[in-house]
């Protein structure tokens, strides 16, 4: 199947409204008669169930948490970027297209990602509406914050909970639809296959995770608005549900996976203190506005260090090596994720690295403190004030800004971040690889869409910070409400779709069969045993530096781990009920398989673009060498029945507004 | 650290529980309270005994997923943290840890430790929320300016996790500290005033009739409270019933 | 048994409500009440007499009368009211932990109103028979002025260590009751404000405890002087 990413034709700043004005409409009487299904209620997901709900749509929506608040968009820390300009630092709809652009390292849509400028404006306007409290400053309008990788303040935040704000904001528009008898909720549900009937998305099997039964929900289109798959490296900063199935089996039915292998590392988290740990903890981007990342610039100093024989605080000023700042000081400290990320991988692989495993950087807020103290000082028109009261002061700008942030750490590292720098490291936070779809959001499968993080559209092989709420939220309020219309106006005579028919028979006959399969496989693992062991192959040869060797070494790696798996995994307890170790086999069962692709993918694109490192293709300053003679595409793969042998299409990225440059931010 | 653990073991809604008995050993201090549990229910499995149902996701307090009554308070001794963020340094070798599902007839047992905390979305959809269309086209945003001070203090309202601690330390199973955040969110703004004597009714009505104890002012909801939500929002609640209870026409 | 209707009758605020506002006015009442028996305190004949004439003026004034019937409503009101409450609150969790650390985040008094609240009740019972119902319907003397003595009355029963120790202990009962409930009732009543809040609290919890230490000090009094005896 060729591939055709349906981006309308005309100027690039004319498609959006054009497209819009062209989609064909469905009549109010018809939407009352056609089913939609969303999957996964963050933010993507709830924005989409309640927009489409008060067009007037059936909608029926499906999250596995307790409640559709809880889904993982609520743990966003950093805030949401619009072109609003409201600083009057230059800032338009086309800079933050060109940032996004540039910051996904070229291989992401022109039209969409203009789109998505375009929209982001609107996604203020609506949340503010809702109630959303942003930060505000004392004249009472919005305040902003800027974020790595771009030099204009247009991230808007809610202090360190920007993503449960906006979450809260889109569940409260689900829940109004909810009370209307618009949306039929359905939490604690896992969509377990899709079903497809007559080349189009027809519905999906999901489970009641309470009961454990098994339910045939048929609908005119799938929404699957299900996140990223980060969990395929174990440990990382997503929820412990967070999961690939629903996007998985829609692979498996027929929807190409894109670009699986751009996955973001987050530069700034808390680092690995232990074999027993469950999950790594971000510490918002925003962090890198007042702090500086260092290392010490003696291999000795930081030997020291890691031996617990000399305190950060005791090396002096000279004898730190403020790395980012010395190689890219445009932006210092700002640059994107991914720059970040290496660059602490590089001093800690030279050596340099700060804690007990060696994998640690410091982000440190002294200066920082000073300096607002210094501020605060003079509005309260101190004179000649020490340093401790200065030190005071700051601290409590900081605190007002990063509080929960810095408590956070303490909570967790028991160390005090106003006292001693912190100590972070990347880790694997973001997927901007997902299933392809279209500018309709469309994927490969009629009448399947993927909204969110689920897809791939927008943030090429690097996504800025602040980027995915906005395009969580563009994608749920402001773009699948009118593109589903396109798909959905020819099915206004299709009528109520079945749910006897041999198809729906067939896909729970086969989830039926996984679960039994499972629970009587009589094996002597746990299921996290081999969810620990896919993990450590993943970030050792599919994470944020690869090469040739090591991706065909994890392929052969991730295959004999599956076989093991279902030779010997252990799920105890039954079918019928509430059962988390059986819910969590089957998510494992498909990470494993995703983690093939993933290393696939990796092995077939030879450049080093974004989040995807190729340790062959670099300069002799260890900075990325994209190839954009040979791979500015995307990479569409097609399930063939084992994860490696899948079948590569090739959408060509084609770039008409910007050019293509080496990313420098130098 | 060797610990005893005591942990309400419950196979389903209608069946009968009890606490149960597991000595543990080899939990080290960094782990959290919930990766305690999974290295017991990594124990368990290879025991051949069924792992310990609780609920959890983010496990970083923020999705307010994860619960436990921990030696007879809500997400353990802490203060300012949910269960996930509880760490085993909190505690000494040789302690014997009472872990409980939460407790209120409004928040019934599914299994284990986990319980059903629907009621608190059944109260938010009986008015937590602004009735805007989702169109986007809403006037701009910075059109409606909002004291610094409201939206702060809308802010900390909203910041509630919804884990439904407030109603387990409750003495009366209260769900006022939870309702009276949410409501408060929105009365503290601009935007929510068309609605808010309609929405405090409305919200108020639901949390009664899901069963919830009353509100006597004990305070223990915001001691336990992960997030800090402050008292005064009830009192907000307070005041708002009142007036549009006096004031409203039907 | 769920409340189910909304405003202010049925709804669980509005039974709050009513337990703040009957509440506080019966914490008006005790003021009015230490203040009469503050009287006790003048000794001899003449602060007898002093003393049953206001008893009589209590009994028979119009205005009294009627404040009196509102108190016994408003008593009768807390107690009906809180019962229910209570009912309700237990019925809230029906099943208990097995551990529970309810010091670690609210105080003794604030998780004991139901017990503080029938212990007084118990205690207004016992002092209605004692001297409401003796003042009413009791074979009472008359004082030089032809009032009923009200006072001999009192000061007897004071004498006696087991009526005083009774006395002292529900007084005490009732401060701690006072003590969450009398600054509690305003936030219930939505009297919340970051200047105010800090001033309303600390005024009633001076409240709370000097009051009943008015009332104490009457009847520690009255046991270690005997003025009857002396008469």
């Amino acid at each position: 199947m060729a591939l055709d990413s349906k981006v309308p034709a005309g100027p690039l700043a004319d498609k959006w409204t054009t497209h819009k004005g062209e989609i064909p409409l469905v009549s109010p009487a018809n939407k009352r008669l056609l089913d939609i299904i969303v999957v996964g209620t963050g933010l993507a997901g709830s924005s989409a169930a309640a927009s489409l709900a008060e067009m007037g749509y059936n909608v029926k929506a499906f999250c596995f948490q307790d409640s559709p608040r809880r889904a993982h968009s609520i743990a966003a820390q950093g805030g949401i970027n619009a072109a609003k300009n409201y600083q009057n630092d230059g800032d338009s709809v086309h800079r933050l297209f060109y940032d996004t652009i540039k910051g996904g390292d070229y291989r992401s849509r022109e039209g969409n990602v203009h789109r998505l400028a375009e929209v982001s404006r609107n996604i203020i306007d609506q949340c503010v509406a809702q109630g959303v409290p942003f930060a505000r400053d004392y004249g009472g309008l919005l305040d902003n914050r800027s974020f790595g990788g771009v030099q204009v303040s247009r991230t808007f935040y809610a202090k360190g909970q920007t993503g449960q704000q906006l979450l809260l904001g889109a569940y409260s528009a689900l829940n109004r639809q909810i009370a209307k008898g618009r949306v039929k909720m359905y939490a604690r549900h896992e969509m377990q296959e899709l079903v497809v009937v007559d080349g189009k998305a027809r519905g999906i099997i999901a489970k009641n995770l309470v009961t454990g039964e098994f339910e045939r929900h048929s609908a005119h289109a799938v929404l699957l608005c299900t996140g990223g798959y980060g969990n395929v490296f174990f440990l990382s900063t997503n929820a412990m549900g967070s999961n690939v199935t629903a996007a998985w089996k829609a692979h498996r039915k027929g929807a190409y996976m894109a670009n699986p292998c751009f996955t973001q590392i987050h530069p700034t988290c808390i680092p690995v203190s232990g074999e027993n740990q469950s999950k790594l903890t971000l510490m918002s981007e925003s962090l890198r506005n007042d702090g500086r990342i260092w290392v010490p610039a003696k291999k000795e100093d930081a030997e020291a260090i890691r031996a617990g024989k000399l305190h950060p605080n005791d090396i002096a000023e000279e004898h730190r090596d403020y790395y980012l700042e010395r190689r890219y000081p445009a932006f210092g400290n700002l640059v994107p994720r991914d720059v970040a990320s290496r660059a602490a991988k590089e001093r800690c692989d030279a050596g340099y690295g700060i804690n007990k495993t060696g994998e640690a950087v410091y982000l440190d807020f002294a200066a920082a403190i000073m300096r607002y103290g210094a501020e605060e000082a003079h509005v309260k028109g101190l004179k000649n004030p020490t340093d401790a009261e200065v030190k005071a002061l700051g601290e409590k700008v900081v605190e007002a800004k990063y509080g929960n942030l810095f408590q956070m750490y303490e909570k967790i590292t028991a160390s005090n971040p106003y006292k001693e720098p912190m100590m972070i490291y990347p880790a694997v936070h973001y997927t901007m690889g997902g299933l392809w779809v279209d500018y309709n959001l469309m994927t490969t499968v009629p009448g399947c869409f993927a909204l969110g993080e689920a897809n791939f559209s927008d943030h090429g092989a690097n996504r800025l910070g602040a980027s995915a709420l906005m395009q969580g939220l563009a994608d749920g309020y402001f773009v699948a409400p009118y593109t589903v219309g396109e798909f959905l106006s020819k099915d206004i005579r299709t009528g109520k779709i079945s749910t006897d028919s041999p198809e729906f028979e067939a896909a729970e006959q086969a989830v039926r069969e996984r679960t039994e399969k499972f629970i009587n496989n009589n094996g002597t693992k746990s299921v996290d045993f081999f969810h620990k062991r896919l993990g450590k192959i993943m970030w050792n040869e599919v994470g944020m530096a690869r090469n040739e060797k090591g991706l065909k070494q994890a392929i052969a790696d991730i295959q004999a781990l599956r076989e093991e798996f279902y030779a010997d995994v252990r799920v105890l307890g039954a079918a019928n009920g509430m059962n988390p170790e059986l819910d969590k086999a089957g998510r494992v069962a498909d990470l494993i398989e995703l983690g093939e692709l993933m290393a696939k993918d990796a092995l077939e694109r030879n450049e080093s673009c974004g989040g995807h490192f190729r340790e062959e293709y670099q300069s002799p300053e260890g900075e990325a060498l994209r190839d954009d003679e040979n791979f500015a595409f995307v990479s569409a793969w097609e399930f063939t029945g084992v994860p490696s042998e899948a079948k590569l299409h090739k959408e060509e990225l084609t770039f008409e507004n910007v050019e293509l440059k080496t990313r420098s931010y130098k | 650290m060797d610990l005893t653990l005591k942990i309400w073991r419950q196979n389903g809604p209608q069946e009968k529980g009890e606490m149960k008995t597991y000595p543990i050993s080899g939990v080290e201090e960094d782990m959290s309270f919930l990766e305690m549990l999974d290295f017991l229910n990594d124990k368990l499995i290879n025991e051949g005994i069924e792992p310990v149902v609780f609920d959890h996701d983010c496990r970083e307090g923020i999705c307010g997923m994860c619960s436990l009554f921990i030696n007879g308070e809500a997400h353990g001794p802490g203060r300012k943290v949910t269960t996930c963020q509880l760490h085993m340094r909190e505690f000494k070798s040789g302690d014997t840890i009472y872990i409980e599902p939460f407790r209120a007839k409004a928040f019934p047992i599914i299994k284990d430790l986990m319980v059903d905390r629907s009621a608190f979305d059944r109260i938010q959809r009986a008015g937590g929320y602004i009735s805007v269309n989702t169109s986007g086209n809403t006037i701009d945003a910075n059109a409606i300016p909002v004291p610094k001070e409201n939206a702060d203090k809308a802010f900390d309202a909203a910041t509630c996790i919804g884990c439904g601690a407030c109603v387990a330390t409750c003495k009366n199973s209260s769900a006022m500290l939870f309702a009276s955040a949410k409501i408060s969110q929105f009365s503290l703004l601009p935007q929510g005033q068309p609605e808010a004597k309609e929405r405090v009714l409305n919200m108020v009505h639901q949390m009664d009739l899901e069963g919830f104890g009353n509100c006597t002012n004990t305070g223990a909801c915001e001691v336990e409270c992960p997030k800090g939500i402050s008292l005064e929002n009830i009192a907000r609640m307070n005041r708002d019933y009142l007036f549009a209870s006096l004031s409203s026409n039907k | 048994m769920a409340t189910t209707s909304k405003g202010l009758f049925g709804s669980s605020l509005a039974r709050k409500y009513w337990m703040a506002v009957s509440g506080l006015f019966l914490c008006t009442f005790l003021v009015g009440h230490l203040l009469g028996n503050l009287q006790l305190f003048v000794a001899g004949e003449e602060g007898k007499l002093a003393f049953n004439e206001y008893g009589h003026f209590m009994t028979t004034f119009p205005v009294v009368k009627i404040l009196s019937y509102i108190t016994y409503g408003a008593i009768f009101l807390h107690t009906v009211d809180g019962i229910m409450l209570a009912l309700q609150n237990r019925a809230a969790r029906p099943v208990g932990y097995v551990k529970e650390k309810q010091s670690a985040n609210a105080s003794w008094a604030s998780r004991k109103m139901a017990l503080l609240g029938t212990l007084t009740l118990f205690f207004i019972v016992v002092h209605m028979k004692s001297f409401w119902y003796e003042m009413h319907y009791g074979a009472l003397g008359l004082d030089a002025n032809g009032n009923k003595d009200l006072w001999t009355l009192t000061v007897t029963a004071f004498e006696q260590w087991w009526y005083a120790a009774f006395y002292v202990v529900a007084i005490t009962g009732l401060a701690f009751h006072l003590s969450h409930g009398a600054q509690s009732a305003f936030q219930t009543l939505g009297i919340n404000h970051p200047r105010y809040t800090p001033i309303i609290k600390n005024t009633m919890t001076a409240f709370a405890w000097l009051i009943p230490a008015g009332f104490v000090a009457v009847a520690v009094f009255l046991f270690v002087v005997q003025p009857g005896q002396n008469l």
